[in-house]
């Protein structure tokens, strides 16, 4: 038994049950599939929102590696996060064709606006804000992608306006997440 | 089941999401709730209709009306109009009628569509498309009719080199790999396109999946192999979907799995994701990957086609590479080999972006010259501006100069010129775009990127960075720049992987043929084209200035003052050279010094 195991904070996934059985459920369906780690650490990634320590260690002992391979990847790759993020995640995108056409500038007001700086998450555990590479949208630059949607030809002065359009969203409950 | 009179085919490409495709999927929604047509209209998601370039657009059946530009103020209107009266709104229609084919637009003068045919044409998401347009039909033909070494043999006549950007022979690649001892053997697609600019095998991957696994499917077949996994890029959530509802269909039909078409050949396939590492891309780094492992790469020899995946002999190719492989099969090698110049046969993908009029997608044979590709193609520098440079290949490749306009596009002219083919980005600049920035920003990226298994490109891109940033900075010093030569010839010569070897190219072939703009920035502290924060300077005009107060509102750092209706002045020691003033200004009161 891993040592992490035996205290698991209240806060963690592991410690849901809903969340457990989430987790539970993604690993019992793939322990067999040659290089299971990958598979499973996306599929938690994207359902849990992100991969705690108490998680990597429960996971390296179900599919029986080392924990330190499991952080060893979970650290490797950028999608992969230890700590949980906010209901929206702002990226920017960082593709050539973006930074040419002005995303500096919009990280730069979207950190003034929201008063944090990239990479951290508001207070209130709304917004984050993030870079990612090109999306593939390049005759839309400068791009930003918040969650799955993608806005386009974004101009720094029309930025509040996108933020806004978020956070009202939360507030009026029209969120479906 | 349920009943509907119409269905919305709502465009979802990453390029229609932009333009707020997503909005215009609830707005349908919302507006046809209210109306009361929500259990007779049916809205769907769909991949790409047309161009895109004028989204977003929609698809209603079974009339076949395409609209397109759509926004969301529009639809209570359209909504009434179209489905609840059945008026056609000619307003929001497509300029012309749409033809299938021209998801890309039409081809363009000297585009030879051969990977692209099917893009936009067909369904993805129904492998009966597909077949329609003799798809399957080279796999009918090589296992009824043809032994692997006669496959091998015709990719071999046919000239096919590898369509990820080194540009090896593809049929010899797969020689190797059926010679090659050990058994079970695997065959990888590498889709794990993470050239910031380059989106050919998405479009691919969306558009036309089939090629792709057709072509997987005979590689299987020549080399002997039983399993494949194609690697696909997290960032592509769409290409993931589509290849996975294509995979079922085909297995659906035969054409994967057991005893395929009969022949006693089983073979199947199954998609893996990557999460977010560039190095993914390297063919030993995605093994690793794809084992559950980091992303990191290792030496070759040995080469996957004879320890590759678990140990085991394995073909890895690009998405192009293999669907390009349906087609030699049933057209013939001959056919293949007559398009491209005599080492570099056949078509290639590249991905136009940067400073040009037309962006975009395009097929052209190879030996095409980069300036029929951006003057022709392209239809030239936006703004009438004067062209720069254009990079080809990726953050690995090189930023080439006017003099390079004339050069054909193939392997061997691109890396003889200091730049490569790549997987086929290409970002054209113009005269606004500082090569030394341009040579940080990609630093930057393939800094970020590196693994950091081996030395040299772990710490040789930092050193690199630093030095750039620096300059950059307006605090360069004499014999930076030999530095710099001498930390690239090291890091060429000494990384393990295509990254490290490739990285120094921006900084290399800048520094050949833009040599005086370092030379500004560090012995002059000017930046040419007035782009490096530390050495411009912003300050607004006194007789354009109108007092909008527009730029003082918008400042980030609040360096901007004056009173409404008059003249405002910027504080040079508050600026920090973000340029938004400029950016909001409506008069273009704000000039950079």
């Amino acid at each position: 038994m891993l040592k992490i195991l035996e205290k698991i904070p209240d806060t963690d996934p592991l410690a849901a049950p809903e969340q457990r059985a989430i987790i539970d459920d993604i690993l019992e369906r793939n322990k067999d599939v040659p290089g299971a780690t990958m598979v499973v650490l996306s599929e938690l990634q994207s359902r849990i929102g992100h991969i705690s320590p108490a998680m990597q260690a429960y996971v390296a002992q179900k599919l029986r590696v080392p924990l330190s391979e499991v952080n060893g990847v979970v650290s490797f790759y950028s999608f992969f996060t230890t700590q949980p993020k906010g209901r929206y995640i702002f990226k920017f995108c960082l593709g050539t064709a973006c930074y040419v056409r002005g995303t500096p500038q919009l990280i730069d007001k979207a950190q003034q606006v929201l008063g944090i700086k990239l990479g951290e998450t508001t207070p209130d555990g709304q917004i984050t804000l993030e870079t990612c590479r090109c999306v593939g949208a390049c005759s839309q630059a400068p791009v930003a992608m918040v969650n799955e949607d993608i806005h386009g030809r974004i101009r720094p002065n029309k930025l509040p306006q996108i933020i806004r359009r978020y956070q009202l969203k939360q507030k009026n409950g029209k969120d479906e997440a | 089941m349920k009943f509907y009179r119409s269905h919305v085919l709502v465009c979802v490409d990453p390029e229609c999401l932009a333009k707020g495709a997503h909005d215009i999927l609830d707005g349908l929604q919302d507006e046809l709730v209210y109306q009361g047509l929500i259990d007779e209209v049916q809205v769907l998601e769909t991949s790409r209709i047309g161009g895109c370039a004028n989204g977003p657009e929609i698809v209603v059946y079974p009339e076949g009306v395409h609209y397109v530009g759509l926004s969301v103020d529009q639809l209570p209107f359209l909504v009434e109009e179209h489905f609840l009266k059945g008026r056609v709104v000619e307003s929001l229609l497509a300029k012309e009628v749409k033809r299938a084919d021209e998801e890309l637009g039409p081809p363009k003068p000297k585009e030879v569509r051969v990977v692209l045919r099917n893009c936009g044409k067909i369904d993805p998401e129904n492998i009966e498309d597909y077949i329609a347009e003799d798809g399957y039909q080279a796999l009918g033909k090589v296992l009824s009719e043809m032994t692997p070494e006669q496959v091998i043999e015709e990719v071999l006549a046919s000239g096919l080199r590898g369509r990820g950007g080194a540009g090896f022979p593809t049929g010899r690649k797969w020689q190797f790999c059926r010679s090659a001892p050990g058994s079970p053997k695997y065959i990888i697609c590498n889709a794990d396109e993470g050239d910031p600019g380059a989106f050919m095998n998405r479009r691919v991957l969306e558009g036309d999946p089939h090629s792709v696994i057709e072509g997987m499917i005979i590689a299987a077949y020549a080399i002997g192999a039983s399993r494949g996994y194609i690697y696909c890029r997290a960032e592509y959530p769409v290409a993931v979907r589509t290849l996975n509802i294509a995979i079922k269909q085909a297995r659906n039909l035969g054409l994967l799995g057991d005893d395929i078409l009969g022949s006693g050949f089983s073979f199947d396939l199954e998609v893996r994701m990557g999460a977010g590492a560039f190095v993914c891309g390297e063919e030993t780094a995605l093994m690793a990957s794809i084992e559950g492992k980091r992303g990191e790469p290792r030496p070759r020899p040995p080469f996957p086609a004879v320890k590759g995946l678990w140990g085991k002999p394995t073909n890895i190719n690009n998405v192009e590479t293999y669907a390009n492989v349906p087609q030699i099969i049933l057209k013939g090698a001959q056919w293949f080999a007559s398009m491209g110049t005599e080492k570099s046969k056949g078509t290639k993908t590249f991905a136009i972006a940067g400073d040009v009029n037309n962006t975009g997608l395009i097929e052209v044979p190879l030996g095409i010259t980069l300036r029929e590709v951006i003057f022709d193609i392209g239809e030239g520098i936006k703004g009438g501006k004067k062209f720069k440079a254009v990079q080809t290949g990726g953050p690995m490749g090189g930023c080439l100069p006017e003099q390079y306009l004339d050069m054909p596009v193939d392997y061997e002219s691109l890396t003889a010129a200091g730049s490569i083919m790549g997987s086929g980005g290409m970002i054209v600049m113009d005269e606004d775009t500082c090569m030394v920035d341009i040579a940080r920003f990609f630093m930057e990226f393939t800094q970020d990127e590196s693994c950091g298994k081996c030395t040299p490109c772990r710490v040789g891109t930092r050193r690199i960075l630093e030095i750039l940033e620096r300059i950059c900075d307006g605090h360069g010093k004499d014999g930076d720049i030999e530095t710099l030569e001498m930390l690239c010839q090291q890091i060429k010569a000494t990384s393990l992987c295509g990254l490290g070897q490739g990285a120094p190219n921006p900084v290399e072939s800048t520094l050949k043929h833009f040599r005086h703009e370092y030379e500004a920035h560090i012995y002059e502290k000017r930046c040419p084209a007035k782009v490096c924060r530390g050495l411009i300077h912003y300050r607004i005009s006194d007789n354009v200035c109108t007092g909008c107060m527009v730029c003082a509102r918008n400042c980030p750092v609040e360096a901007i003052s004056g009173e409404r209706r008059q003249v405002h002045y910027i504080d040079p020691d508050i600026c920090i050279r973000c340029g938004i003033c400029q950016q909001v200004c409506n008069f273009n009161a704000v000039e950079v010094y």
